[in-house]
């Protein structure tokens, strides 16, 4: 079994068997981080570059700890002290890191799409640390590795997602991924915040926690940008704490053993209660700590077993 | 590539009575269990070192400590492969450092496993010492390494190739010589 292409670019065109294995391969990877010493040797010689358009420390520290764990050499590009702001273009941009010798991009922007431009462009390979709107296919894949290390499966799952489904892009690459694995998922949030024809995700739509909530085994809280309440998008922040945001009457409604995930950064008490993000069903510290594991397991798995062009072929 | 099988070298006995002298052989080398942990090398290692364990324990009556390691990120060819190894969790539950450490796996060949297995090993602590325990040594070193305690040496072509089945992992216990078919 292996990783059959050069970039990962979300889980929409990862196959079930590839995310697996990508969980599987996450496993082992997680005991080293236990260790004393938390290094293996594995791609020595091999460079990763970190290129975020926009701001980031957990994805971006997480990536390049996963990277020097695995013996990697990184950098790191930060598009406010870069060229970028004397006018290179994204690809001209890209071009320039891939001739210094780097074999791996992993790449955050704005604009939905701009990874999968990038990975035509470069014979690096590329991953996706986030794109608009559209896909943050690693963060998913940790909030997936909790969920089957905490409930051990997938399949007859119910999983909520919920808060601001319409920019989530953690929201669409969680509902590929798991819709795949055999959970059963659902989008809870005001109707300002969810995108018309969700639905045609395989997804059921709520728009009431009470209903949304109820009987499910994990909710994955979104962070809810706050910028959006000024666009006119919900009335006040303390009514969207009031009608959506997490707190212990609402964690009732889901089955008692049920698995809180939030991507973070939280805004404490807005989306998340205090006595709720520091509960006994949250793990959102465990799933930082996943997410190195995954970031290992993705990197090993695309740079190890054989060249980009026997994979091409 | 197909495969026949030209001989057998061991059967369950063979590899039971085999098992048996290199406990004994561990436990004079080392003066009994004093500091003593087995590590298996996954995946065949792993079986053979709780068989040794059990033997020990039938001897002396102290269960050793007994861990397993998987090589595969210390692996020296990984950019070379076509395909994934499949990645196992490395469990050593208890500190090496200061411990005499016996090493086990089946077959030792170039000594490229064995490389990287003490690498492995280093990452987790200091050892007193390290020894290795192999089942078959069928020669053809890459490496200047060597085992401390054999269940048998072989002597092989490099064409060939030897099979280990053990009764946890295929369910019967042999060792084969098989060969391609031409």
């Amino acid at each position: 079994m292996k990783l059959k292409r050069k970039d990962v670019l979300g889980l929409q065109d990862l196959s079930a068997e590839e995310i697996n294995l990508i969980l599987d391969t996450a496993e082992p990877m997680k005991e080293i981080l236990a260790r004393e010493i938390k290094k293996v040797p594995t791609l020595r010689g091999r460079s990763v570059i970190t290129l975020f358009y926009e701001p980031s420390t957990r994805t971006r520290t997480s990536f390049e700890l996963a990277a020097k764990y695995l013996s990697a050499d990184t950098a790191s590009i930060s598009v406010a002290a870069s060229s970028v702001q004397k006018g290179e273009s994204l690809r001209d941009t890209a071009k320039t890191i891939e001739v210094m010798g780097a074999d791996v991009i992993i790449i955050r922007h704005s604009v939905s799409g701009a990874p999968h431009f990038l990975a035509r462009t470069v014979n690096a390979r590329v991953i996706n640390a986030g794109d608009g709107a559209h896909e943050h296919p690693t963060q998913a894949l940790l909030d997936m590795f909790t969920i089957k290390e905490k409930k051990g499966r997938f399949a007859g799952l119910k999983v909520a997602i919920l808060g601001d489904i319409t920019h989530s892009r953690v929201a669409r690459s969680n509902i590929w991924g798991l819709t795949k694995l055999g959970a059963e998922v659902r989008v809870v949030g005001p109707p300002t915040l969810m995108p018309p024809f969700i639905q045609d995700l395989g997804v059921k739509v709520f728009y009431r926690c009470e209903e949304g909530l109820e009987d499910v085994d994990v909710i994955n809280v979104l962070r809810i940008q706050l910028e959006r309440q000024q666009k006119g998008l919900f009335p006040s922040i303390r009514e969207y704490t009031r009608l959506f945001g997490l707190d212990e009457k609402k964690l009732r409604y889901a089955k008692p053993d049920v698995l809180v995930l939030h991507p973070g950064p939280v805004n404490r008490g807005i989306e998340i209660s205090p006595e709720v993000q520091d509960g006994p069903h949250a793990a959102i510290n465990e799933q930082v700590t996943n997410g190195v594991a995954v970031r290992m397991a993705l990197l090993y798995l695309l740079m190890s077993g054989g060249e980009v062009n026997e994979i091409a072929s | 590539m197909p495969l026949q099988e030209k001989a057998q070298i061991m059967d369950a006995e063979g590899i039971r009575r085999a098992l048996t002298r290199i406990s004994h052989e561990i436990l004079e080398k080392n003066k009994g269990t004093q500091d003593l942990v087995l590590i298996g090398i996954r995946r065949r290692g792993v079986p053979l070192a709780q068989r040794i364990a059990a033997k020990i324990k039938e001897i002396e009556g102290t269960a050793v400590p007994l861990g397993m390691l998987d090589i595969t990120l210390y692996r020296d060819d990984l950019s070379k492969l076509g395909y994934h190894p499949v990645l196992r969790k490395t469990e050593v539950p208890f500190s090496i450092t200061d411990k005499k450490v016996v090493l086990v796996d089946d077959v030792l060949y170039t000594g490229r496993t064995v490389r990287a297995a003490l690498d492995a090993l280093m990452d987790l602590g200091r050892p007193q010492l390290i020894q290795l325990a192999v089942l078959v040594d069928r020669g053809h070193r890459e490496l200047p390494i060597r085992a401390d305690f054999v269940g048998k040496n072989v002597p092989t072509s490099r064409r060939e190739i030897i099979s280990v089945y053990l009764q946890e992992v295929d369910r019967i216990d042999k060792v084969v010589i098989d060969e391609p078919i031409v």
